[in-house]
């Protein structure tokens, strides 16, 4: 079967080849049908996707415009649309201090001044157990560690102490505190007052029949920002953290939201700095991709792929008016060179002369350092920019137009049209110039590139395209900004890699397009 | 010959004095703050002249007080007799400013060109030789890589890699912070080492160009009738290509070398200043962006100048290298 099957075959063959032998022998030889023609323009089509570094470079460029002008439509951001977010900063909360000097409370209808305050303390260095004032005595009794009673004549006039009683909702009283201070200074835990019985916990907490009603702490603690209370269980928390040496605890106020502090230690003063977390308002800047925002955000919390998108745009837009304006002079005074010559020609190649010697970087530089002193709107601007760079870039075109037409305006053909009475602007605009157009299209593509690369650079340089509007440029000026450069990376290596793809895409597709021009070329 | 060059020259000095001209008139209509901020911090100090007497008197300091043309005479009279004024921001002679850093912008240049050449001629005529081979693609598609990529992002890319991840190079500036504890031969590998990243970009950023045109004109050469007798006569391959056709390469190659010669002196305005390296073209964009007038005219003239003994000497060296081309 497998023998049949190949000899079927092997028969169809023969038939079909005999067919196509029966075709071609139907055709005369200098039959038309039987050479392939080709418009010049397919050939040059031809030969242009005939090279892969072109093709390549097309498909770049039109993945940029694809990117840059229809991404622009599909993003679901605007280009100066600012992105918020929350962030918990750490913000100077509390100042503690551990309390290492003697206070002083009087008891009640006496008075302690403080001329009496410094007589004691003067006593309390020299260990004496009383001092005398203006013929009155006065005795120190020690109660307990750092804390003393003094009396005068029997009555009870004040009390010196270092650990602090501090109030659970209603005040204490002074004999309350007194006798509190004199068991916990004495390492008891239970004490009597007025006739009720207090307890003393291992938290140093005052307890009346279990119901907390304050707590004794050698620390002072006070806000930094004014009007703020702080609530007991905070301090209570806060002298734990202390005494365990932690840095960091979180903390529940009875009613709120859970939330960090920060402890730290600075020998010098005695002194804690409390740190609190804080939620703040600010802008989304520098995140990470994410979800969100594919390639993260910019410093003004501005989503960067739509920027780049936008970017794309006007980098794009600003290439192609200002090549049009290169073109339409060179074109037009190239043209009126190459055909009139003589007087014509001398002025425009010494104009063009001129033109080519005016430094172009510099002076741009100049201008935009002066719109920057004059403040002109970023909108005005990106027209300036655009017009000095199109006045500036023409001189390079002019040449080609006219080295182009001083050799063709020879040929026969020319000689034909003003045999023909063509008038003269017809000549040059229809016979002319559409001869020119190769040359000048390969041109035109190289000098998009450039004039890219040359925006690029001025906003790089803060002196092109300003914020609000996105270019690539200005968009990688943030890595002036070293930590920016070496920790954001999405910030500024995207926009580049998109300049780089624009123009060499415009270089690759202008390079293929010379070599499709090139009749001589072998492909 | 002789002939030639004296009327070339007369011309790109009438080129030049129209080129001054303009750029004179377009920084004398720039809005002249610098000149009334100067006058008014003048005029703030104690003891100090009025506002009016200081501006009047900067403004005729700096020919500002004259028409544009009477202006302009002015300043021909004095550049010409080498008195370019005194720079604004540097507060000493524009001249003497310049004769201390254009000579590190000169070794730069200079640098980075000899590499350019080592690299670019090699590469360019092994492209030719081996048309629409893989090494051609590569080579041509390499060049204008370099002559695509902007010279800002290159050269950021080079500092992350090679200053920051790696550690070898500095950041910004010319010297290090122990440059001043350093022996003489120590000082020299400093800046040496400085210099490294920035002639880098410069060599990647402007090889291309010379790469294509060394490329395009040996393609020229081995298209040409002599070529085909040379190989018709038998001769090997390697004497065919370097000894016909590079030898006849290099008409072109050594006039546009010789026009890049004078911009040599040029500097690299945006590769200086990405470095910080205090070469003229670092030097010249402060004082443009802060409004130094008699500096930035300075420099442009200067550019001018450059440029034009570019294109002269290229057209020179075209006639004597070349012995076909015969100017009357």
């Amino acid at each position: 079967m497998n023998d049949k099957n190949i000899k079927e075959l092997e028969n169809t063959e023969f038939e079909n080849v005999n067919e196509t032998a029966d075709n071609e022998e139907q055709l005369s030889l200098n039959d038309d049908r039987r050479v392939k023609v080709l418009s010049p323009t397919a050939m040059v089509v031809k030969r242009f996707f005939r090279n892969r570094l072109a093709v390549l470079g097309l498909i770049m460029l039109v993945s940029m415009f694809i990117f840059s002008f229809i991404g622009g439509l599909i993003s679901p951001y605007g280009q100066d649309e600012q992105f918020y977010r929350y962030e918990n900063q750490m913000k100077d909360y509390l100042g503690i201090v551990e309390n290492y000097e003697f206070r002083y409370l009087s008891a009640d209808g006496q008075k302690f001044d403080s001329v009496l305050q410094a007589k004691f303390q003067l006593a309390y260095q020299k260990k004496q157990t009383s001092f005398e004032y203006k013929n009155v005595t006065y005795d120190i009794t020690e109660e307990g560690t750092d804390f003393y009673s003094v009396h005068s004549n029997g009555t009870m006039l004040a009390m010196a102490f270092k650990d602090i009683v501090n109030n659970d909702g209603a005040e204490l009283t002074f004999t309350e505190k007194y006798e509190a201070l004199k068991a916990y200074t004495a390492g008891q835990n239970a004490f009597t007052a007025d006739g009720k019985n207090y307890t003393i916990d291992e938290a140093h907490e005052i307890l009346l029949d279990g119901q907390k009603v304050g707590f004794i702490s050698r620390l002072v603690i006070s806000p930094v920002e004014n009007g703020v209370v702080v609530s007991p269980e905070l301090k209570v928390k806060l002298e734990e953290a202390i005494a365990a040496k932690v840095d960091e605890f979180t903390f529940t106020e009875p009613g709120g939201e859970e939330e960090t502090y920060k402890l730290s230690y600075d020998a010098a003063t005695y002194n804690w700095t409390v740190k609190k977390g804080k939620e703040t308002y600010v802008y989304d800047a520098y995140t990470p991709p994410s979800k969100e925002h594919l390639l993260g955000t910019d410093k003004n919390g501005m989503d960067m792929l739509t920027r780049l998108m936008y970017g794309g745009r006007v980098s794009l837009i600003i290439g192609f008016i200002v090549v049009f304006i290169e073109v339409v002079i060179g074109v037009s005074l190239g043209g009126l060179a190459g055909y009139f010559g003589k007087w014509v020609d001398m002025l425009i190649m010494r104009i063009v002369d001129i033109f080519y010697c005016i430094p172009s970087m510099p002076l741009i530089i100049i201008l935009g350092a002066a719109m920057d002193a004059m403040k002109v709107e970023p909108m005005t601007r990106m027209f300036y920019l655009m017009l000095i760079l199109g006045f500036l870039g023409w001189p390079g075109i002019t040449r080609l137009v006219r080295g182009q037409i001083l050799s063709l305006r020879e040929q026969e053909f020319m000689t034909a049209t003003e045999a023909c009475g063509i008038r003269v602007s017809r000549r040059i605009f229809k016979h002319l110039i559409p001869n020119v157009i190769p040359q000048l299209i390969v041109s035109a593509t190289m000098s998009l590139g450039s004039t890219i690369i040359m925006e690029a650079t001025l906003s790089f340089l803060g002196i092109g395209v300003k914020f609000p509007f996105a270019s690539w440029g200005n968009i990688i000026t943030d890595v002036n900004d070293a930590y920016v450069m070496t920790h954001y990376w999405f910030v500024w290596i995207p926009a580049g890699i998109c300049l780089l793809i624009a123009v060499l895409g415009f270089n690759f597709v202008g390079d293929g397009l010379r070599d499709a021009f090139d009749p001589k070329m072998k492909r | 010959m002789r002939k030639y060059i004296v009327k070339r020259t007369l011309i790109s000095v009438l080129i030049l004095a129209c080129v001054s001209f303009i750029i004179y008139s377009l920084l004398r209509c720039l809005p002249s703050s610098y000149v009334e901020n100067m006058a008014m911090q003048l005029s703030a100090l104690p003891g100090a002249k009025p506002y009016e007497e200081w501006l009047a008197q900067l403004n005729a300091a700096y020919g500002l007080d004259k028409n544009i043309f009477m202006g302009y005479l002015t300043w021909l009279g004095d550049a010409v007799r080498g008195n370019f004024g005194d720079s604004w921001k540097y507060t000493m002679p524009v001249l003497q400013k310049f004769n201390e850093v254009i000579w590190l912008s000169f070794i730069m240049g200079a640098i980075s060109f000899v590499i350019q050449l080592a690299i670019a001629i090699p590469l360019g005529v092994i492209a030719a030789t081996k048309q629409y081979s893989r090494t051609d693609y590569a080579i041509s598609a390499g060049a204008l890589v370099g002559i695509s990529l902007p010279t800002f992002f290159f050269a950021t890319i080079l500092k992350l890699i090679f200053s920051v991840k790696l550690g070898w190079f500095d950041l910004y500036g010319l010297v290090g912070r122990d440059y001043a504890q350093l022996d003489a031969m120590g000082q020299f590998l400093d800046k040496a080492n400085h210099l490294v990243l920035p002639i880098v970009t410069l060599v990647i950023v402007s090889v291309g160009s010379l790469m294509r045109y060394t490329r395009t004109n040996m393609l020229e050469v081995l298209n040409a009738d002599y070529i085909r007798t040379a190989r018709a006569k038998g001769l090997s391959e390697k004497k065919v290509i370097y000894q016909h056709a590079f030898r006849n390469t290099l008409i072109p190659l050594v006039t546009i070398v010789g026009g890049s010669l004078p911009g040599l002196f040029s500097g690299a305005l945006i590769t200086e200043t990405l470095f910080s390296i205090p070469g003229i073209g670092f030097t010249s964009y402060q004082a443009m962006t802060s409004g130094d007038i008699p500096f930035a005219m300075f420099y442009m003239t200067f550019l001018a100048i450059l440029t034009l003994s570019g294109n002269l000497l290229s057209d020179i060296l075209y006639a004597v290298v070349d012995p076909r081309v015969r100017i009357a």
